[in-house]
């Protein structure tokens, strides 16, 4: 393993904005919102202090921040930005555009709540909003992973193969504003692994003129949006890839999901972003008192991992899945996807769905020891969806 | 480098600056020829041009694809978003100079974002005070045809009273909009740090100069352009630069140019002539016309135009030599 040089306790803001400051970005536009603010504020005053060569755009709207960085991209430039809740809403429009463009541009997401009513705190309704985005969407438990998601996210989304957008979500507050113990990259070592933008088409190569975001009717949109959809499905291939890379670099080898305790796992829980880490901990719990549990947290949802999530839960007693995220009228976003691929098993297991933590509701060991009870009762019910922390 | 009228007739005629044939605008629509006026200037004086549009008539019109009519850079992204996507391009033009990764270094490169009306007056009235705010070095054209044309003729921000709309139609109990145009020049001009000018294609010499001066000011500027839609303005496919002149001729689209707070009024017509003209010679507002209420909407429009024009030439000799910053 490589020797740690560089140890320290930060929040998970400036943990975003360290790897903002080793990428050095060409161009960083953005707009503050609660909770994603320090990064912006962290990462201008390196600007500020001259330790990057960004040029920042201080924009009067997170619309015209991703606006701004779709241009900057398309003109060759490497491009990042950060919001959340309402600022990632507002984005929508340009988030499907940056897609479409397949430009590689890399966002931070403090994951939060979108209102109404009004709520800073943690919850996956905003990233759950642009699912269908066509960006690629990866996860941090912690602000050690939402720093080097954060580095691999330019490589993933620069790959000649992929050539799309990521947004790297950490849990608002919980990661963004909690204080841990990070292992960083040496400058160096970051600043080789990033590499050098890879750039396609630029719009500022005026000697081959092209014509970006054209309108596209019937005859074309459709092989556009396949092509997309080819795109999509390097992701994984490329992730593996950069992964094995930064192991070698780091030490902490990532892949499409992270499994804790799985081998002989009878019932798994499935959760995205910081309760992982709560869950793993009550799996340690539950496994002293005997019980088979374990836990999987995708790394990535987007594209989601679908035929590893099938060999990974084929035949098991039972699955819960917890989503931070409800979907009005239909299931939970992870549940649905979880659900949907747990069709095609030869042993489908149980399955449950319970939704936590909307609004920055806490989630405690009681609750996932609750959602494994059940489990362990034979009392999941595919059809019926089930609230953790909820007063009744 | 001075501009040089046959050079530019020659370019006119012979090349495509920047918006090529084989678009899909209506015949005698105005739009394109405010874009190549402008991109013509640029070209002219040794710049290269990079262009940025907004959703309109004029973006959905020029690049079908497979097909484009640019051969200059250009870049659509949304309806609202034109002023906000050129900073970016702006911005990644200064950073990757100072990196040493620009594609052509030695290129003087000139940034154009254009918009329609609604774009520009309505939707897209705060990404583009963001831009002129923070001062990025680009040129902001508005084509102003006064509605939401691609979309079928609707109402916008820049539609004068009484004038045909889809959403705001003239009818038996309603005479169509009743406000008066927003006055986006005197919005724009109110940023302080900007050079801000009208400009008619029935007055090329005044457009080149303003262009001109655009591409030297040392900051951003915003260019309002008369641009008349001759499918829904209802006049013949070979009016529009009749109708843009008498525009000008009755003080309704007055030529005059703010930098730094500092007006100059660049067409000084010697006697309007009454708006009514500007007002007859349009089938748009034929519905208006039979309506009872005509005259006081024309007169209303009348005394508007009338006061200020009078307020133009006011402020021309109160702000002579006083640039705000
Ligand atoms: C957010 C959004 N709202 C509405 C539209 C529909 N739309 C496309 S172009 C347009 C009107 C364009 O009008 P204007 O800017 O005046 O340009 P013109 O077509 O007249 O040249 C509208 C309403 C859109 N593309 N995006
Ligand atoms: S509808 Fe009007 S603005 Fe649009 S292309 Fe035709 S003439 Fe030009």
């Amino acid at each position: 393993m490589p020797e740690v040089k560089n140890r320290q306790a930060v929040t998970g803001a400036q943990a975003v904005a360290n790897a903002m400051r080793q990428i050095n970005p060409d161009v960083v536009a953005a707009y503050p919102i609660t909770p994603q603010t320090p990064v912006v504020e962290y990462f201008a005053q390196y600007v500020a202090d001259g330790v990057v060569e960004t040029e920042m755009i201080p924009v009067e709207s997170e619309h015209s921040a991703m606006s701004a960085v779709v241009g900057a991209a398309a003109a060759g430039a490497r491009a990042m930005t950060a919001t959340a809740a309402n600022g990632l809403a507002l984005m929508h429009e340009i988030v499907y555009i940056a897609a479409s463009s397949r430009l590689p541009i890399v966002m931070a997401v403090a994951n939060r709540a979108l209102s109404g009513p009004i709520n800073i705190h943690c919850d996956h309704s905003d990233a759950m909003a642009e699912r269908d985005s066509g960006w690629i969407q990866l996860w941090a438990e912690n602000a050690q992973e939402a720093y080097d998601l954060t580095l691999m996210a330019i490589r993933i989304a620069e790959h000649e193969d992929v050539r799309l957008p990521v947004m790297v979500n950490f849990d608002g507050f919980i990661i963004s504003h909690g204080v841990e113990v990070v292992d960083f990259l040496d400058d160096e070592v970051a600043k080789k692994f990033v590499g050098e933008p890879k750039v396609m088409y630029p719009l500022l190569d005026t000697e081959h003129p092209v014509t970006h975001g054209p309108l596209d009717l019937y005859d074309y949109y459709f092989e556009h949006k396949r092509q997309q959809i080819e795109a999509m499905k390097h992701v994984e291939k490329v992730f593996k890839e950069v992964a094995e890379e930064f192991a070698k670099i780091s030490g902490r080898k990532y892949d499409l999901l992270d499994k804790y305790k799985i081998d002989d796992a009878e019932y798994i829980m499935i959760a995205l972003g910081s309760t992982a880490g709560t869950i793993k901990y009550t799996v340690d719990l539950l496994r002293e008192e005997g019980h088979k549990v374990g836990v999987v947290k995708p790394q990535i949802f987007r594209p989601f991992p679908k035929n590893e999530l099938q060999e990974l839960l084929n035949g098991r007693k039972g699955v819960i899945v917890l989503d931070r995220a409800a979907s009005f009228g239909a299931e939970a976003p992870l549940y649905e996807a979880v659900k949907s691929a747990l069709y095609e098993v030869a042993v489908r297991p149980q399955i449950g769905s319970y939704v936590y933590g909307l609004g920055g509701r806490d989630i405690k060991i009681e609750h996932i020891r609750k959602a494994f009870e059940d489990a362990f009762s034979g009392n999941l019910i595919a059809d019926e969806e089930r609230y953790l922390g909820l007063r009744e | 480098m001075a501009l040089n009228i046959m050079q530019l007739a020659t370019m006119f005629a012979d090349k495509h600056p920047g918006i090529t044939s084989g678009h899909r605008l209506c015949p005698g629509c105005a739009a394109p020829n405010v874009a190549k006026f402008a991109l013509m200037t640029a070209e002219a004086l040794g710049y290269t041009p990079v262009v940025g549009f907004a959703t309109g008539c004029m973006e959905v019109s020029t690049t079908i694809y497979p097909y484009t009519a640019w051969n200059v850079p250009y870049i659509h992204n949304a309806f609202e978003n034109a002023a906000a996507t050129v900073s970016g391009v702006e911005t990644a033009y200064r950073a990757l100079l100072k990196k040493g990764r620009l594609v052509d270094p030695n290129k003087k490169y000139a940034f154009f974002a254009f918009g329609g009306d609604g774009g520009t007056y309505d939707i897209g009235l705060q990404s583009l005070s963001g831009a002129v705010e923070r001062g990025h070095k680009f040129i902001y054209i508005v084509y102003d045809n006064e509605g939401y044309m691609n979309t079928g003729n609707q109402r916008s921000g820049a539609t004068p009273p009484g004038s045909q709309t889809t959403t705001q139609p003239v009818g038996k109990k309603l005479s169509g909009k009743i406000q008066l145009k927003k006055n986006i020049v005197e919005i724009m001009a109110a940023h302080e740090n900007v050079y801000v000018a009208t400009v008619s294609t029935s007055e090329p010499m005044d457009f080149f100069k303003k262009i001109e001066k655009a591409l030297n000011f040392d900051g951003p500027s915003f260019i309002a352009a008369m641009s008349p839609c001759v499918r829904f303005w209802r006049v013949n496919d070979d009016k529009a630069v009749e109708i843009s002149k008498l525009a000008v001729e009755t003080g309704y689209w007055p030529l005059y140019e703010v930098e730094r707070g500092v007006y100059r009024v660049t067409k000084k017509v010697k006697e309007l002539k009454p708006v009514r003209e500007f007002i007859e010679k349009q089938g748009r507002f034929r519905p208006l016309l039979k309506r009872p209420d005509a005259d006081e909407i024309i007169n209303e429009l009348q005394e508007y135009v009338t006061s200020r024009w009078e307020r133009l030439l006011a402020l021309e000799e109160a702000t002579k030599d006083k640039p705000i910053r």
